[in-house]
């Protein structure tokens, strides 16, 4: 392993935050066949996301709208305290599911994307890549007072203070922590807004890709990811 | 506990020997002999739990203080180890020959406070910050709020209100 990597590394300047496994190499197939593999290339898509227009037809619309309300998924991905919260939403006293709201294990069966509570540095960049590989439309919602202006932790030096400059948030729930019954009201909240067509958070993301893109890079700094990661 | 310290005196030049409670003891030792101290006190005196290693910076006398605290289970006692190292040169013999999780502790302080273990296993790995160009934050020279601000784009409109001055002037408006 050690020799193809020098192999294909010679003569080229490494980044330093490059990972491993991102390195070009050849490897052999189990039916024998010898296959070169440029993960950057092979593995990601290389496009910046596109924007996905409303269909024309308003009343199509407005009905594909009321089904993506009807049936948000979570992402179950608790990135602070405020996951915590989200446990009770699921047990019989609170029933989210009474209102379409359920837990997904992954990120391309999800539509919501809850960053439950302060958000470090080393997470943001694992909720870029989950929220990148979510599908359209997507919502984002900031959990918390932490998400909206940095809360507790405002001149901590490794959490952000504003998410809607790294991803496009559709609902803020002011709180810390908010409590279940401000997160039922958030999700119907959340729900109105897309009823009303204006869950446009995917789009925007991809209106403003280059903008979104220079604030993430500019405190990840060992961007050692594709830009888009499908 | 008395004995114990006793012991150490008679062994080791220990100073600064405070007694925090019942079944704590502070002491200070220098460089040099911490690491066979903490070696006689797991293998001897049955010091068998490695509680923590933490780092304290004293930017006025330009020391670092590192603190090992140790823990025997059969009498349960407590001693913490103190040393102070240059803040010039930050360098400590690495303990994690001792216990493995030292290791663990060492690579945070590295990151943190950016004193080195020299042979330690992984200690240049990044490990909560990755990437990070600045200097080590726990330092006291490093300015967490200047830092934020030119950093994480804080939300303007942020004000606070002495809660004594506000409702004085809430209350009686004319002084």
């Amino acid at each position: 392993m050690s020799e193809i990597n020098n192999k294909n590394t010679s003569g080229i300047e490494k980044d330093k935050f490059f990972a491993p496994e991102n390195e070009k190499r050849t490897v052999t197939a189990p039916d024998g066949q010898i296959i070169e593999i440029d993960p950057l290339n092979d593995y990601f898509c290389g496009d910046a996301p596109r924007v996905h227009k409303p269909h024309k037809n308003k009343l199509f619309e407005s009905f594909l709208n009321w089904a993506r309300a009807e049936s948000i998924w979570v992402l179950g991905f608790g990135t602070g305290c405020g996951s915590i919260e989200l446990y009770p939403l699921l047990t019989p006293r609170f029933d989210a599911y009474r209102f379409g709201i359920q837990m997904a294990p992954t990120p391309r069966q999800s539509s919501l994307m809850i960053i439950s509570g302060y958000l470090s540095v080393k997470t943001l960049k694992r909720v870029v890549r989950s929220y990148e590989q979510m599908q359209n439309p997507k919502f984002v919602m900031g959990l918390g007072s932490c998400t909206i202006n940095g809360g507790m932790y405002w001149d901590s030096y490794n959490t952000i203070n504003r998410l809607d400059y790294y991803l496009p948030v559709d609902t803020y729930i002011a709180g810390c922590m908010p409590r279940p019954e401000a997160l039922l009201a958030g999700f119907n909240h959340l729900k109105k807004a897309i009823k009303e067509g204006k869950g446009e958070g995917a789009n925007k993301y991809a209106e403003n890709f280059e903008w979104y893109k220079a604030n993430q890079k500019k405190i990840i700094k060992d961007w050692n990811m594709p830009d888009y990661n499908w | 506990m008395k004995e114990l310290l006793q012991r150490l005196e008679y062994r080791f030049d220990v100073s600064d020997i405070v007694q925090k409670r019942e079944n704590q003891t502070f002491l200070t030792i220098d460089k040099k002999h911490t690491i066979s101290l903490i070696t006689h006190l797991r293998d001897i005196e049955n010091f068998s739990h490695f509680v923590l290693l933490t780092a304290v910076d004293w930017i006025e006398d330009n020391l670092f203080q590192l603190t090992y605290i140790l823990h025997n289970p059969e009498v349960n006692i407590d001693i913490a180890i103190r040393t102070m190292i240059s803040r010039d040169n930050p360098e400590m013999d690495s303990a994690h020959h001792l216990w493995e999780q030292v290791a663990t502790y060492q690579r945070e302080l590295k990151e943190m406070f950016g004193i080195n273990f020299p042979g330690s296993p992984g200690v240049n790995d990044s490990f909560i910050l990755e990437g990070w160009d600045d200097i080590p934050p726990y330092r006291r020279d490093f300015d967490t709020k200047k830092y934020t601000e030119e950093t994480y784009f804080p939300r303007p409109g942020r004000q606070t209100n002495d809660p004594a001055e506000y409702m004085k002037n809430k209350l009686y408006p004319n002084g």
